[in-house]
């Protein structure tokens, strides 16, 4: 263990594995530092398939997934500490950064040309989506619920209601299901699930579990622990319609409601945030408006696949190579990507013509039969449906890049 | 005179997620329209006659870095097997090491199916 | 002399210290929850008031006893590690005609003797507090107002306390108090009997109830809800000030404040409550949108709604027309009431303390009491992220889970919980909560509320106190983390199969 690196990656997620991985295929020298005590992050708690469907064409739990990239890490030997915290990223110069990493061993000052920030996302929780009542136990938000089944083997609570039909919500409804809980209800905001319609098969129909769509869990009330939620319609604004309030008995409540990127650190460094993804504004290279900070996974945009977060970690690793290399990415005339009809987020903010990149975005709502186009450009495509649940992933080529001026616009049409 | 029947499901194969319509004479099965692959046609075939389904869930480990380890069947088994399936892990214990793929029971219900580990302990 | 102190929260805890002081007392402090200062103590704005907004004529004890519990806390917040800041507070006139109001205020300041209060001009309002609501008026400044971590103070109380022989009895409820002869002798719990020669009665919202068991039964205390916003500690704009409005005849308004952990907070509103109500600390809409609405008058714009971490209740313990019941009686004799301490209670706990110690016991009662010539004040508490680097190595090679961040939204190391764990074993806590972990650390307050550190803290909490990790409960019996191992509903199936 030494304390100057190429690359620092933060996080030992799979985007963190990833960017490490790469980072020392392509010759750099890497330290990984990860929060717990293990690496692996959230898959190594996702006991359901699902994973690995693009980056390995097999369909694996995400237990299997992550372990995949573990075992390929810990064959490369690659530096990392665990139960490691960095404290802060001190600019140093434009070539290094100085992070402050608190460890068993001490706080240690690790010098760093390049950072790939890859520590995931948080879970949104019940204060932010405006539920108001008694704050007493029997209150988890998904993640927590899964860690405390999937990894410590603890039952959380017997009668349950979830709120969220996003594809966590739904896939903790089935491993609820099949523990043996009872679970009541997922309570859904929008007029349509969130979530992979397969899985709505899979995690609500196969078990009759009711779907309220349009309604929102406005309070929850009990004395020691959870003892009912009112639940409310909401109109076509998403605001709750006087009158329609309904109570659903339960002794527990699991908050599906949504994940936002961890920026604590990365923050506090200068980076720009985009509000609408809420992760860093960043370039073809995922490098974000701090030269030498790149950013990979969840802490960037939140994923609906781990395939697409273990792809980012492995662009930040080639993103990071270029600037160790030539000590900086290239001066450039960055075209920016610009959201068009019916696109609510974007990834990256900026391309050029100088790389092929792998565009990320999310439409704001549901449509059926459609063409995503990139007007300047000329590029177009068909699609029978877009839903916000459901990520875009398109690659943009250097040679359509060139045809743009300084923008280019994204944006889902009708297909007439 | 058997009953003709209309079945109407939600394909999970793929995230195309196509509706696949069934139409039945008593056990027979006499179209499958609206699936756009081979494989949804085979899986709208076994969803009305014998729906199966990949079961996943974890049991205790002993000597793990966690208490728990994490399982799944190795192939999808029927539907209605699940809650029996499930009753069966309850007691079940393994001792570490356990490896990815580790048999933990064998043939699960007679359904030629068995259950594995999907993280080491 | 056996006494006994009914109620753990900054008022018991504040006395116990006081009394702890002295030679010859066996005190016993009581408290019905799993750990100290778990009722109205923890939730509230956590204000140390300057003592001008009580009328001396019409509260003559709320009005003598504040300003003396400032200077007091100035050094007790020291002397026990509790933070606290004195940033002053500023009684916005929103209006021209508030600025009258303030002037009331001023009258009182200079009655009651409160240092340093005057009243500032537009300008000057904006050079003391940048993000105030520019169209304000004025303002009457009080600079000796200040803040506190309030969920630490009646913990470090009962440490400090506990350290000088004081013994605290947590899940402790009285149900009787037993007078013979006009005399106290003891109180009934459900653990067990008692003796006492004094009872001093702490008991929050429960001091009727307890008054009543002593013969004493001519008030009530009925609720008075309080809902707040808080907001992340990034979140902008922020004030520098204690800021509200000039008070009504029902309350001291909105304040908005930036609280210890470095957020911005708001509220309270004022709802009184049915006197069954004493367990509602459950927040409402109508509540928060008063609070949002009232907020925005006094800052120049508050942050974006998705920017608040956390929205809560607590309630207040109102006597009837405000009036403080801090008295010795003498029937029964030995029987001390220190009920409905509302605001400016926190702020007053140490002066209602000695007032108890000095004009009740010793004044009224005639107990002679001598100080001990040993007597610690000191609590030493630190978190490793508040050490400079060296000593944070230092403390990191002697224990290396004091490098272990198990709440990353407030840098607080696994050695800093197992520390928590320790005192609040020593100080007597039989069950260790998670809540009394978060009121002595601030851990799953943060921006994650828990949602990523909760299950990381239950397990260091089970490992500490040897029981399973389903069994760590929030604040006690009733509301434990889980309900069994992930079998127990499939166990419990196919045991009733059988």
């Amino acid at each position: 263990m030494q304390n100057e690196y190429d690359v620092v990656v933060i996080g030992g997620g799979p985007a963190g594995l990833a960017a490490a991985i790469k980072s020392k295929e392509l010759g750099l020298k890497v330290l990984l530092i990860e929060n717990r005590e293990f690496i692996g992050g959230i898959p190594i708690q996702c006991v359901h398939p699902g994973f690995g469907l693009h980056y390995f064409r097999e369909d694996l739990t995400g237990t299997e997934f992550i372990y995949r990239l573990i075992k390929k890490f810990e064959e490369m030997n690659i530096d990392h500490y665990t139960n490691a915290h960095v404290l802060e990223i001190l600019p140093y110069s434009y070539r290094h950064r100085i992070l402050k990493v608190v460890t068993e061993k001490g706080i240690l000052n690790i010098k760093a040309k390049a950072v790939i920030y890859a520590t995931g996302a948080r879970e949104r929780h019940m204060f932010e989506i405006g539920i108001t009542g008694h704050r007493v136990a029997g209150i988890y938000t998904a993640g927590e619920a899964q860690t405390m089944m999937d990894i410590y083997g603890i039952m959380p609570g017997k009668e349950i209601v979830i709120v969220g039909s996003g594809d966590v919500g739904l896939i903790m409804a089935r491993r609820f299901t099949l523990e043996g809980a009872h679970v009541k209800a997922v309570i859904e905001l929008m007029p349509y699930p969130g979530g992979l319609t397969r899985n709505v098969v899979q995690c609500l129909e196969d078990f009759g579990i009711p779907l309220y769509l349009s309604h929102a869990v406005t309070r929850i009330e009990g004395r020691k622990r959870v003892e009912k939620v009112i639940i409310t319609k909401v109109d076509e604004n998403l605001k709750p319609i006087p009158g329609t309030e309904e109570e659903l008995e339960c002794d527990t409540v699991v908050l599906a409601v949504g994940l936002v990127p961890y920026l604590k650190v990365i923050e506090k460094a200068g980076v720009i945030i985009d509000p609408a993804t809420k992760g860093p504004v960043v370039n073809s290279y995922l490098e974000t408006t701090v030269p030498g900070i790149f950013v990979a996974g969840n802490a960037l945009v939140i994923n609906d696949l781990v395939d697409y977060v273990v792809e980012q970690g492995e662009e930040a690793a080639v993103g990071a190579y270029e600037f160790v290399k030539n000590e900086g990415l290239p001066a450039m005339k960055w075209k920016k990507l610009v959201k068009g009809r019916n696109i609510r987020l974007v990834v990256p903010h900026y391309v050029s013509e100088a790389k092929d990149v792998m565009i990320y975005a999310r439409v704001a709502k549901p449509e059926e039969n459609v063409r995503l186009r990139f007007p300047e450009i000329g590029k177009e495509m068909k699609l029978p449906f877009v839903k916000p649940s459901e990520m875009i992933r398109i690659k943009l080529r250097k040679k359509d890049i060139a045809k743009a001026g300084d923008k280019i616009t994204m944006e889902v049409v009708p297909n007439e | 005179m058997s009953e003709t029947k209309k079945f109407k499901l939600t394909c999970i194969i793929c995230p195309l997620g196509c509706t696949i319509e069934v139409v039945m004479e008593g056990d027979k099965i006499i179209s499958v329209t609206g699936c756009t692959c081979p494989r949804g046609e085979e899986y709208a075939v076994q969803e009305v006659t014998e729906p199966k389904r990949v079961v996943m869930s974890v049991v205790k480990v002993k000597g793990g870095m966690f208490p728990t380890v994490s399982v799944k069947t190795d192939k999808p088994v029927p539907k209605k097997l699940i809650p029996e399936i499930m009753k069966k892990l309850v007691d079940v214990e393994v001792e570490a090491p356990v490896h990815v793929g580790q048999v933990i029971i064998e043939n699960i219900l007679n359904t030629g199916a068995n259950i594995v580990a999907t993280r080491p302990a | 002399m056996k006494v006994v102190i009914v109620g753990a929260g900054v008022v018991g805890s504040s006395i116990a210290r006081v009394l702890s002081q002295y030679e010859e007392l066996e005190i016993h402090l009581l408290e019905k929850n799993a750990d100290a200062g778990m009722g109205v103590s923890k939730a509230n704005t956590a204000i140390i008031h300057p003592g001008h907004e009580d009328d001396p004529d019409k509260y003559p004890l709320r009005a003598k006893l504040c300003v003396r519990g400032n200077r007091i806390w100035y050094q007790w917040t020291k002397e026990l590690g509790i933070p606290a800041k004195w940033p002053g507070e500023l009684m916005v006139a929103v209006e021209e005609e508030d600025m009258k109001v303030a002037e009331h205020y001023l009258e009182l300041a200079r009655r009651n003797g409160v240092p340093g209060v005057r009243l500032v001009d537009h300008d000057e309002l904006l050079k003391l507090e940048p993000n105030v609501n520019p169209n304000a008026a004025g303002a009457l400044w009080a600079p000796t107002a200040g803040l506190m971590s309030s969920p630490m103070a009646a913990p470090a109380l009962v440490e400090n306390a506990v350290e000088n022989g004081v013994r605290f009895h947590p899940e402790t409820e009285v149900i009787g108090i037993k007078v013979e002869k006009g005399e106290v002798k003891g109180v009934e719990t459900n653990r067990g009997f008692i003796e006492a020669d004094i009872v001093i009665n702490a008991a929050g919202l429960y001091a009727d109830k307890i008054s009543k068991m002593a013969g004493i039964d001519y008030f009530t205390i009925h609720p008075r809800k309080g809902e707040y916003f808080v907001f992340d500690d990034d979140a902008e704009p922020k004030v520098t000030r204690i800021v509200h409005q000039t008070p009504t005849p029902i309350t001291k308004g909105v304040y908005v404040i930036t609280e210890m952990n470095d957020g911005l907070m708001i509220g309270p509103t004022a709802q009184d409550l049915p006197e069954d109500a004493k367990e509602d600390t459950s927040t409402s809409k109508e509540g928060l949108e008063f609070v949002w609405e009232w907020a925005q008058k006094l800052i120049k714009e508050l942050p974006p709604r998705n920017r608040v971490i956390r929205t809560f209740a607590g309630l207040r313990p109102e006597p009837p027309d405000g009036r403080w019941i801090i008295d010795a009686y003498d029937d029964p004799w030995g029987f001390i009431n220190a009920a409905g301490i509302r605001s400016p209670g926190l702020t007053s706990a140490p002066a209602i303390a000695q007032y108890i110690a000095e004009e009740l016991i010793q004044g009224k009662l005639g107990i002679k009491l001598t100080k001990k010539s040993h007597w610690n004040p000191y609590r030493k508490a630190f978190w490793f992220k508040t050490l400079p680097p060296q000593k944070q190595n230092e403390l990191i090679k002697q224990n290396p889970a004091y490098g272990r961040v198990v709440c990353m939204c407030r840098t607080i190391t696994e050695g800093d919980i197992v520390d928590i764990i320790n005192r609040m074993k020593r100080m007597g806590v039989e069950t260790i909560t998670l809540d009394g972990v978060k009121m002595r650390s601030g851990v799953m307050s943060g921006t994650c509320q828990g949602s990523y550190c909760r299950i990381r803290i239950a397990n260091i909490i089970a490992r500490e106190t040897g029981i399973p990790l389903w069994k760590v409960t929030l604040k006690g019996e009733g509301t434990e983390y889980g309900i069994g191992d992930v079998k127990i509903l499939l166990r419990e199936v196919k045991e009733n199969a059988e």
